[in-house]
Parts: structure tokens; C-alpha cells; sequence
């Protein structure tokens, strides 16, 4: 269960409009018809990814995306459902920022598979870097740093996901790098960080040797 | 070893683009209308006859699954839901299916739905999996252009469409009627059964949840035959070919499709460069998946990897997630980990599990010091047997078996630190 004072953020916008109707409708005829309370996920998506770009973030510069209560609102009176279901919906899923965040979110991944590959050092690099704990954003709002569990990249452990994109097989060094290339706004090229393909084995592939021949990889 | 030729997957590691056009070149979406012109009969016998069991972990015989959906469609539409909400620690492998080969589970998904009579699929993808999301998207999007799914999909005369449905971050919904729950727009809270999903699923209409493995091996084991999947395997029980992923303290970690009943000692070598230090620095193996329990290097040196030979030696399939970890590994935080996560992924709803997995986790973060007395060995022992079987989910089974096996395997250890925590002290 998600711990979080929720809707309680202090800084909270008196009203909130979709900027982008027609993705609105969109999702709604995703479901059938009568089903509108289907669309409450994708929507409270829809307005973490929009106020990512547009604010508000009180006095923050500039952030990630997270969901105001106006935006819940929103969302109950499009759905048709009671405010209630949607605070119950946001503050049940670990991925509803419920208050401002960095515009850079990291969140690190510590459940045993990355555990036994040195996740531990990624942690640690971040901190150390940043000079923040788990938990904090940085003053200038650039980095907020967060624990995550298994995000089901464990054969490529340890891993971290930063914003929408993984980086994988990690080490302290490479996430300093990512770190610091972020500081100047240059997304690094996501996936695996040691040069591998995939999820394939690092020493070549011990399987489809004859598809591999084709692609060039062997 | 299983040959190539004997592959479903034959991009799992994206050599080629995930496309349309690529993946027709692979084999997908031939001659997918003759398949469906056969019946839906015929499909589920064919299914039944691979012996193919559900991939999420359960491992419940797909074909019987198929058949509880009603015969006749009544009032209420049919819904195949497909659970590609892949959380389990130590399970990376729908993943791969839905980045490299999304065609595999939309023709899966088309053949699976005629089948049970359902004219709409729901796939529900974890939240994290934006990348992979997106691409799965981008092959419906395909598919609908090319008017493989829509009104006569793949000219099969059967009206076909499928969704994706983004989670939010809640392992339970992997439960499939959390899954369920979450996909009508509420907190992923598991239903009490009965009434079974295939009686009263998503919006009270029959519905049949499957994991993305299952699915797309579908069209493949149509079209080879269920008889050409069953060739493979252990025994009639436990067939077919299985994606793993290997993690952990290997030195080459992958994700690899191979043979059900392989020996575990060949797949770890074979396909992961062995263990880190050699065989012999092996410690234990969670076979598949965190809630599996664990098992010590003289089980692993013999086991083989399928539903029953795990089961006898009291551990599990699951998700085929194997998760390595040498001599050097602190067994006991290793497994307080899991209860952590397990504690955090609690949905809430049911006493025991609610507070028995924050009970686990705190006597196993004591113990992991070393900070306790032998008897709360046993006591941990009794509540996980208080919180098994008396909730509305697995999850909390989940959490008092990798708790079991530790103590089942590794006992001495665990009071080895217990003593020597209070010499310490003493000393002190």
C-alpha cells in the first residue's frame, strides 16, 4: 500500500481543464459504452503527463508530472463516478505522484534480483551525487530520488527507471554519467548500459544463432 | 538442447524490427483465417492436446481453462483479458515478447478470443512498461490498418478488436481479479470466488484471464500442432518449450527459450555462463520467481525445471524466474527483501496478510542482525502458516513460502546468527 498524504499536497490550483480534449475522448471510447469508469487510470495518466508540461508546480521551477485535486475532480465529473473513487484510485497506485516531483524522477530498484547485483551502489551514487536521501527532490527541482520495487528488468539488474525509460546493467560510474548528462538536460539512450543487446546474453547469444548470422550480431 | 527450428520465439532479442512486415516474415498471421475456419472446438482440443499450462505461474491447463466459458453466448459479451502486469522479482520475460514480437500475442489473442467466444481483448501491461506499451500499441495500430483485427478480422468472419490497458504501479494487480478490478477503474482489490471470472468477470461478463506467454505461443502451437508442442518436455504434464530468465549471480544473465524439464545445472551453464565462481560457489536458486521458495545447491545440482519435479521438492515453477545467488550471499536479507516487498505490495484487504506480511518483515529484519531468540524461529514459522490459506489471494501465501523455504534449507544459519549476534553482545 502506498503511504502518502495525497491529496493534501500543499500547493493546490483551484481548477483544472485538459488541455487536449480530443486524447480525452479517445480514451473514453477505449471502453464500452457504459463503462466510462474504465478510463479513470488512463486519465489520471493523461493529466500527470499534461501537468508535467504545463505546471503548476508552486513555487518548484520546472518538474515531473504529478496529479492535483482539481485534476481528480476532473476526472470524477468526466467518469461520471463520486470524488471519493478517484482519491482511491490515485492513492492506491505507486505511480500517481500525488505532490510535485523532480522533472528528473528516479526511482531506483532494490528488490533482491537487483539487490544481489549492487544495487545497493546505484543507490548510494545518487545520493552521494545529488546530496539527497531517498525520498527528496533536489533545491533546483531537477531530481527527485524514490525506491521502487522489482520494474521486471531483473536479468539486466541492477536497473533504475527515470522518467518513462529504463537504464539497465548498471554500475555507480554510468549512473554518475547519467546523472550529470540529465543536470544538462540530454536524455542518455535508454536500455542496457554495458553494451548488450536486450536481454541476450552478454557473451553472445546461446540461442537463435542462425537469426543472430543475419542480424550481423555474430 | 532445444534446436532453433523448435523456437516460438525467434526474436526474442529484437534482431529484427517488431513490425508487421517483419513479423510476417517470421511466420505470424499465416493463414490465421484457416486456423479460425476450423472451429473452436478444434482450437481448444488442439490446446488441450499440447498440454500447455499457463505461463503466469499457476500453471493451469489453458485448454480447460478455455472450455469454462460459457458454450453459448447470452446476453453479456465475452472478454479475454491478457495479464502483462509482469511484477513477480526475478520475471522479465512477457516483456520481451511484447517489445520484440507483439504480433505473436495480438494473433494469439485474436485465435484465443474466437475461441472462447469474445469479441474484445483487454491487455493489461504494468504501468512501468511505457516502452514496451507503446510498441504493443503500435502493432495493434498495424494490425487494424492491415484489417487484421476489426470487422472480419483477418478475413476470418469473426469481429475482433484488443485494448491496452495501462496499470499504475500495484503488483497485485498480477492477481487476475485485482486485474480486474483495476481494469474497471478501481483499486486492485481481489474478489472473493465464486463466482469464477468465467462465470462473472470483467463487468460481471464471462471472461478468461491468461498470461501474454500463453497467448502468444497460441498461433504457433496451432499451427505446428498441440502434438508437436507436447514432443517436448518432461512428461505428458509438462510440455512444450518455456521462456526463462536468469538472473542473479551468474555470469552471463539472459532471458532464454528452452525446452520444459530442462535440468537446472544446464540451463544456468549452458545459457547464463554459469555460476559466478563455478558451480561450487553456488548457494541457492529461487526457481521461479520471488513467492517460489528457495532451493540449496545440492537440490539445484540434479532438479529439473518444470511444475512437478519442482513441486516435489517443495518449491515451484511459477514463472520460471530464477533468480542465482552464490556463497557470498546474505541468504537471510536476501529473503527479508522479498518480505519487504511482499509487505509493500499488500493491497490491504485481508487481516492476515495485511498485517502478518509487515509482522514477517520485522522479525526478518531482526533476524538478518541476528537481533532474536531461537524459539521466534519457529514462531515466524507458525504465522506464516496463519496468514497461508486464510486470505482472499495468493499474496499471502506468497509471503510465508519464501519464509518456509529459508527455513526448511538454511535453519542452521539463521540460529548461527542469532547465536553469535548474542556472543556479541556479551562481549560487548
Amino acid at each position: 500500500m502506498k503511504k502518502s498524504n495525497a491529496i493534501n499536497a500543499s500547493f493546490q490550483p483551484d481548477s483544472f481543464e485538459f488541455t487536449d480534449p480530443k486524447a480525452v475522448k479517445e480514451i473514453i471510447g477505449r471502453y464500452p459504452q457504459g463503462r466510462e469508469h474504465s478510463a479513470i487510470m488512463p486519465l489520471l495518466d493523461l493529466a500527470q503527463r499534461q501537468i508535467a508540461v504545463t505546471g503548476p508546480y508552486g513555487d518548484l521551477p520546472i518538474g515531473g508530472g504529478w496529479i492535483t485535486r482539481a485534476a481528480m475532480d476532473k476526472i470524477a465529473e468526466i467518469c461520471g463516478v463520486a470524488k471519493i473513487k478517484i482519491y482511491e484510485v490515485a492513492t492506491f497506485y505507486s505511480m500517481y505522484n500525488l505532490e510535485p516531483v523532480g522533472k528528473y524522477l528516479i526511482q531506483l530498484c532494490t528488490t533482491t534480483p537487483c539487490w544481489l547485483c549492487n544495487a545497493n551502489d546505484i543507490v548510494k551514487a545518487c545520493t552521494d551525487h545529488l546530496g539527497i536521501k531517498i525520498g527528496q527532490t533536489t533545491k533546483d527541482g531537477y531530481f527527485t530520488l524514490m525506491e521502487v520495487e522489482c520494474l521486471g528488468a531483473c536479468t539486466n539488474a541492477p536497473m533504475i527507471q527515470m522518467n518513462d525509460l529504463y537504464y539497465e546493467d548498471l554500475t555507480g560510474e554510468k549512473m554518475i554519467e547519467i546523472l550529470e548528462s540529465l543536470k544538462k538536460d540530454i536524455i542518455p539512450p535508454h536500455g542496457p548500459q554495458n553494451g548488450r543487446r536486450g536481454s541476450m546474453a552478454i557473451t553472445g547469444p546461446t540461442s537463435l544463432q542462425e537469426q543472430a548470422k543475419k542480424a550481423g550480431v555474430l | 538442447m532445444l534446436s532453433d527450428k523448435d523456437r516460438i520465439y525467434t526474436n526474442l532479442y529484437g534482431f529484427e524490427p517488431f513490425n508487421l512486415e517483419y513479423a510476417k516474415k517470421r511466420g505470424d498471421w499465416d493463414g490465421t483465417a484457416a486456423l479460425i475456419k476450423k472451429g473452436r472446438e478444434w482450437i481448444i482440443e488442439e490446446m488441450k492436446k499440447s498440454g500447455l499450462r499457463g505461463r503466469g505461474g499457476a500453471g493451469f491447463p489453458t485448454g480447460l481453462k478455455w472450455s469454462f466459458m460459457p458454450k453459448e453466448l447470452k446476453d453479456k459479451p465475452h472478454y479475454l483479458v491478457i495479464n502483462a502486469d509482469e511484477s513477480e522479482p526475478g520475471t522479465c520475460k512477457d516483456r520481451e515478447i511484447m517489445r520484440h514480437d507483439p504480433h505473436k500475442l495480438i494473433e494469439g489473442a485474436l485465435l484465443a478470443g474466437f475461441a472462447m467466444q469474445a469479441h474484445h481483448a483487454f491487455i493489461y501491461i504494468r504501468g512501468e512498461f511505457v516502452h514496451e506499451g507503446s510498441e504493443v500499441v503500435q502493432a495493434i495500430e498495424e494490425a487494424r490498418a492491415a484489417g487484421l483485427l476489426g470487422k472480419n478480422a483477418a478475413g476470418s468472419g469473426w469481429d475482433f478488436d484488443v485494448t491496452l490497458h495501462r496499470g499504475a504501479g500495484a503488483y497485485i494487480c498480477g492477481e487476475e481479479t485485482a486485474l480486474l478490478e483495476s481494469l474497471e477503474g478501481k483499486k486492485g482489490q481481489p474478489r472473493n470466488k465464486p463466482p469464477f471470472p468465467a462465470m462473472a468477470g470483467l463487468y460481471s461478463a464471462p471472461t478468461t484471464i491468461n498470461n501474454v506467454e500463453t497467448i502468444a505461443s497460441v498461433p504457433t502451437i496451432l499451427r505446428r500442432g498441440g502434438s508437436w508442442f507436447a514432443s517436448f518436455g518432461k512428461d505428458e504434464k509438462n510440455t512444450g518449450t518455456k521462456l526463462f530468465c536468469i538472473s542473479g549471480h551468474v555470469n552471463s544473465p539472459c532471458v532464454v527459450e528452452e525446452e520444459m524439464g530442462i535440468r537446472m545445472k544446464d540451463l544456468i551453464e549452458k545459457h547464463a555462463g554459469g555460476v559466478r565462481g563455478g558451480w561450487d560457489n553456488l548457494k541457492a536458486v529461487i526457481p521461479g520467481g520471488s513467492s517460489c521458495p528457495l532451493l540449496p545447491a545440492e537440490i539445484c545440482d540434479t532438479v529439473l525445471m518444470d511444475f512437478d519435479s519442482l513441486r516435489e521438492v517443495q518449491s515451484g515453477l511459477g514463472t520460471a524466474g530464477l533468480i542465482v545467488m552464490d556463497k557470498s550471499t546474505d541468504i537471510i536479507y536476501a529473503i527479508a527483501r522479498l518480505s519487504y516487498f511482499y509487505k509493500h505490495e499488500s493491497c490491504g484487504q485481508c487481516t492476515p496478510c495485511r498485517e502478518g506480511t509487515g509482522w514477517l518483515w520485522r522479525v526478518m529484519t531482526r533476524m538478518v542482525k541476528g537481533d532474536a531468540e531461537l524459539e521466534e524461529i519457529d514462531m515466524l514459522l507458525d504465522v506464516t502458516k496463519e496468514i497461508e490459506g486464510h486470505t482472499i489471494c495468493a499474496h499471502g501465501d506468497a509471503s510465508a513460502w519464501p519464509i518456509q523455504g529459508l527455513m526448511r534449507h538454511f535453519r542452521p544459519e539463521v540460529e548461527a546468527r542469532i547465536l553469535a549476534y548474542r556472543k556479541a553482545k556479551k562481549a560487548a
